[in-house]
């Protein structure tokens, strides 16, 4: 059975689990991946990995100025804001 | 209303009354319209379709307080077209679910049981819609969100092609499979609101850019002298069987109003719930990073940002989302994404071969939506995979990027609950598709049984 | 033993578009903070990102400067890492199938012609910038999304002095091209360096050494200078070193490792499925290719050949592009290219620095200064009148000639006119006449002067001193 190191990804991911949750997501997500292992039945030597459902290239736009927000909608949503930045927790190197 | 199913997050009431009496100035002023056919009539959205200065909460903790700064592109065409939009529409959090029952503030119910779920995650757009709270609501479709509860509740739902509909402003769940549509009433319903908000976007990258017909006008013809398949990997196993004999019903009635059905093969169908589940996940996975308390939305305060946001997002999400991020985070980390994630998108050119081969033969398929009715609300909540797996017969179409729609097609007896039949076509073949479910409802009634709505509260 | 090191760098450039790379925000530094944003670069849920035309351009432009490889196929991916001014919490960027591939610099350095292989120039996009203050930091989005290249050298550089020849070539390419303004000062350019140690004669690389974000070249060389010392001291002293990222502190002028207990990346790229694939069509290429200018290094070295020009003011002209088109506009039929380059370098130079103007604003026309240099060199205006009518027409655009005329500033040859005023000076200083007959050359320049002073400086020098000559020493 494949093991998943839920602390590690939860990690990754930027979530906290508590340990109960840790516990029960290991044993859920080991029986998915368990579950998609039959992929492994199949033989996809040649085959182009699908990425898009539809065909189209070049999609671009016109390199053109549009409006912006002003800063008082931009910063609307910010659960903290400072002197019109979003405020964070000092960030260190 | 809504006490009882609980379909709405919210409702603007002044904003819709103001609505309402523009609508009533403009048609007594100027008359009713080619170009504004929704003039007046109330549309609710998806609580995850962005709508300028409405709440936009994805049904999640982490987005209770955000409103949207802007306007989704359908919205934009709702609102053009003269359509109320008066109420967000309750889901599974961002999307993810097939109840509803991952809402961050509680679940939905069905308007045939209150006991059990709408399916999902558009179970308040389809339930509100067979609620009559609404004449039409806009859904999203990632692995058959709309199609699903449609089902599951009995009325129309309708996933469009991958790339006719925008999908600017619909928060993203996984980018490559998810797509807007409606609930409706009747599939002439579906067709206005399809003609409304099919088009070419130059804000969504992977809007493909190609006319809109007159889908109404498709209604018009008649089914005869059609080819419809019947794909025998969708008669799972575990199927209700009342399901089954209600399909092989419906499939009848298709061939007394001139279809030829024919048997078909979609052989890679038992790889569609991993090969999606891999790929939705691992979208979701980054799609979802976004949502970290920085900029918008609840925060948990850290002493540094890796505390913030790992406290933010653990509070913030609920248990499914969480499960799926890692899921996610998982099949793309280091040393796992040939063997899952790349290996995924393989099976995904092969799952997307199968239909190409069999549209060739045929105009259409048609199989069950769901395998089984509407199940009890909390049933399957200790057990992901068993949830994953009632998706069975509609993330396939999400997988190619093709189009499907679900009809009521029969009831069960006792408890009376709905059951869809699921129409499925090539890509942009949303007229056939209308054409098929709209003769089939003309020459049936299952889309007239109305639940009993008792607002007075569950 | 004696160490080498081996240099590779990682150039990010600014791209000059109006707008930013996903959305139509305007592209310009500066700008009260969060003015220059919306939904889509500020990562609001729901958007969607559209690529912008121009920075692609600008890429395979890029691409065709640097000699790169043009792929059939394109694309852009996902590269997920959590950090406040990533609005995202991932960075667009060009992971396995860049828009340009395996290119080469060509630059001079210490008296040689070195190459530079280019590994590729990929397109991603630029993040938000924080500030940091007592307890809290804050984030301005201004910046995130501007469209951004990163310019990836294969590890070939094995001098500090070559590295900074390097960024100096690239930085002039890359203006030259119309690519980026490059403005150091507005953080245009910016540059991770990988810098490792080893014996000389060893195969094998050193251990890698990255020193992310350097925002000058004056701080990559110095940055350069200690981590190359530092190294070669460890690895002396019987040391070991090990591969890790360290930052460097300009005020200390020291690297310090940056041993951190932050967890080992893991970007988890994928394709970014909200972008469509790249395929692009040899017409799009073939329009871009007319856009391709001369490379500077290929300028000098033609200035020099053409022209004649020493090595220095070569480099002068070229290291400011549109200083070097108004030379090449000026001296296009001249026949004294070398007096064209002088009048451009020491008097138009000092005249714009002092007014404040750029090329585009000068009255003064390239082919006023090729009239100057006609003039002088057919003796119709001597070389010190030049400079009153260099500075007439800088500040009236009116042509030399027509200044010459207006003020009366040709040159006086005709032996009458000078004849009279050397008799005159003669006459005026017998002193000077006598110190001259008794062999003191000075006698002659003073009084020399003086004829030029009678004739305000038009008279031609050369004849008066003849003329002087002739009269006192046969009278
Ligand atoms: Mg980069
Ligand atoms: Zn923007």
């Amino acid at each position: 059975m494949q093991e998943i190191n839920v602390q590690y990804v939860a990690e990754l991911a930027r979530i906290r689990l508590t340990e109960e949750e840790e516990t029960r997501f290991g044993g859920q997500l080991s029986q998915i991946l368990e579950y998609v292992d039959k992929l492994n039945q199949l033989d996809v030597e040649g085959i182009d990995p699908m990425t898009h459902a539809v065909p189209l290239v070049n999609v671009t736009r016109k390199d053109e100025v549009q409006p912006s927000l002003s800063n008082e909608l931009a910063l609307k949503n910010a659960p903290a804001s400072l002197n019109g930045l979003f405020k964070v927790p000092k960030i260190v190197e | 209303m809504d006490k009882s199913i609980h379909a709405f997050l919210s409702i603007n009431k002044q904003g819709v009354l103001d609505q309402a009496e523009k609508a009533d100035r403009e048609i007594a002023e100027k008359g009713l319209s080619a170009d504004r056919p929704l003039l007046g009539i109330p549309i609710a959205i998806k609580d995850v379709l962005a709508e300028k200065g409405a709440p936009l909460t994805c049904g999640s903790r982490l987005l209770r307080d955000f409103v949207s700064p802007y306007d989704a592109t359908v919205v934009t065409q709702l609102k053009n077209a003269g359509a109320l939009t008066f109420g967000r529409l309750n889901m599974d959090e961002f999307a993810m679910g097939s109840s509803t029952e991952n809402s961050s503030v509680g679940p939905t119910c069905n308007p045939w049981d209150y006991s059990r779920i709408p399916g999902g995650s558009s179970g308040g757009s389809a339930a509100s819609v067979v609620a009559d709270e609404c004449i039409a609501s806009l859904g999203s479709d990632t692995g058959g969100s709309i199609r699903q509860p449609a089902s599951l509740c009995g009325c129309v739902g309708l996933k469009p092609t991958y790339g006719r509909v925008s999908r600017y402003g619909l928060v993203a769940f996984a980018s490559s499979l998810d797509q807007v549509g409606c609930n409706t009433k009747t599939v002439s319903d579906a067709a206005t609101m399809l003609g409304v908000i099919s088009g070419y976007d130059k804000r969504d990258s992977t809007s493909v850019p190609r006319s809109v017909p007159e889908y109404s006008a498709a209604l018009q013809s008649s089914i005869k002298g059609m080819k419809i398949g019947l794909p025998k990997e969708y008669f799972v196993e575990g199927m209700q069987p009342e399901v089954a004999s209600s399909i092989r019903q419906a499939v009848e009635k298709l061939e007394e109003l001139g279809a030829e059905i024919v048997e078909v093969s979609l052989p890679h169908t038992e790889y569609a719930v991993a090969c999606y589940y891999i790929i939705a996940t691992a979208e979701a996975s980054t799609n979802l990073a976004r949502f970290d308390g920085i900029r918008y939305g609840y925060r948990v305060d850290g002493k540094n940002p890796f505390e913030l946001y790992c406290a933010t997002r653990g509070s913030g999400f609920g248990e499914e989302v969480k499960r799926r991020i890692i899921l996610g985070t998982y099949v793309l980390s280091s040393g796992y994404y040939d063997a899952y994630y790349l290996k995924a998108q393989k099976v995904r050119s092969l799952i997307a071969g199968d239909f190409t081969k069999v549209f060739e033969t045929v105009d259409a398929l048609v199989t069950p939506t769901s395998p089984t009715t509407a199940w009890k609300l909390g049933e399957k909540m200790d057990d992901p995979l068993q949830m994953y797996l009632s998706d069975v017969c509609t993330l396939s179409s999400n997988l190619a990027g093709n189009c499907g729609i679900s009809i009521p097609c029969g009831f069960t007896d006792n408890p009376t609950l709905p059951i869809g039949l699921q129409l499925l076509g090539p890509p942009f073949s949303e007229e056939t598709l209308l054409k098929i479910a709209g003769d089939f409802e003309q020459a049936t009634d299952w889309h007239c049984r109305k639940p009993v709505i008792n607002n007075a509260g569950a | 033993m004696e160490y080498e090191i081996v240099i590779g760098l990682e150039t990010h450039v600014q791209l000059k578009t109006r707008s930013k790379m996903w959305c139509g925000c305007v592209n310009q530094f500066g700008g009260e903070p969060n003015t220059h944003v919306c939904p889509v670069c500020l990562g609001f849920p729901g958007v969607l990102p559209v690529a912008n035309e121009e920075a692609l351009r600008l890429t395979v432009l890029t691409g065709m400067l640097l000699n790169c490889g043009l792929p059939k196929r394109a694309k852009f991916d996902r590269k997920n890492y959590f950090y406040p001014d990533a609005s995202k919490n991932y960075q667009i960027t060009q992971y396995d199938l860049p828009s340009t591939l395996k290119g080469c610099v060509e630059f001079e350095s210490e008296n040689k012609t070195c190459r530079v292989g280019i590994t590729r120039a990929h397109l991603e996009e630029d993040v938000g910038k924080s500030s940091h203050f007592d307890r809290v930091s804050g984030v301005d989005f201004n910046r995130a999304g501007v469209p951004l290249l990163e310019i990836v050298s294969e590890p070939e550089i094995t001098s500090v002095q070559m590295a900074s020849d390097y960024l100096n070539e690239l930085k002039t390419i890359l203006i030259y091209g119309g690519i980026s303004d490059c403005d150091m000062e507005k953080g245009m350019v910016r540059c991770d360096l990988n810098l490792s140690t080893r014996p000389v004669g060893q195969k094998e690389l050193g251990k890698k050494v990255e020193i992310k974000n350097m925002n000058s070249f004056s701080g990559a060389r110095k940055a350069l200078t200690y981590e190359m010392n530092r190294q070669i001291k460890v690895l002396r002293n019987g040391g070991a070193l090990i591969q890790e990222t360290r930052r460097w502190d300009d005020a200390e002028g020291m690297t310090h490792s940056m041993r951190s207990k932050e967890m080992a990346h893991d970007y988890r790229y994928l394709p970014e499925p909200d972008l469509m694939p790249f395929e692009p069509e040899t017409a799009w290429y073939d329009s871009i290719r007319e856009s391709v200018v001369e490379l500077p290094l290929a300028r000098k070295r033609r200035y020099m050949k053409d022209y004649g020009l020493p090595p220095k003011d070569t480099e002068t002209l070229v290291s400011n592009p549109s200083l070097a088109g108004y030379f090449e506009k000026a001296a296009e039929h001249s026949k004294k290219p070398k007096a064209v380059a002088n009048l451009i370098l020491n008097n138009l130079r000092a005249c714009m620095s002092e007014s404040n103007h750029s090329v585009d604003d000068l009255k003064i026309q390239p082919t006023h200064i090729h009239e100057l240099v006609q003039l002088v060199d057919s003796g119709k205006i001597n070389s010190r009148i030049a400079q009153e009518v260099f500075n007439a027409v800088y500040e009236s655009g009116k042509s030399p000639q027509g200044i010459v005329e207006e003020k009366g500033l040709a040159q006086v040859s005709d032996s009458s006119t000078i004849d009279a005023f050397c008799d005159e000076v003669i006459k005026a200083n017998p002193k000077s006449v006598e110190d001259f007959q008794a062999g003191k050359q000075n006698a002659l320049n003073f009084l020399k002067g003086q004829v030029m002073r009678l004739s305000k400086g038009k008279a031609n020098p050369a004849l008066v001193g003849q003329v002087l000559e002739k009269r006192i020493l046969n009278p």
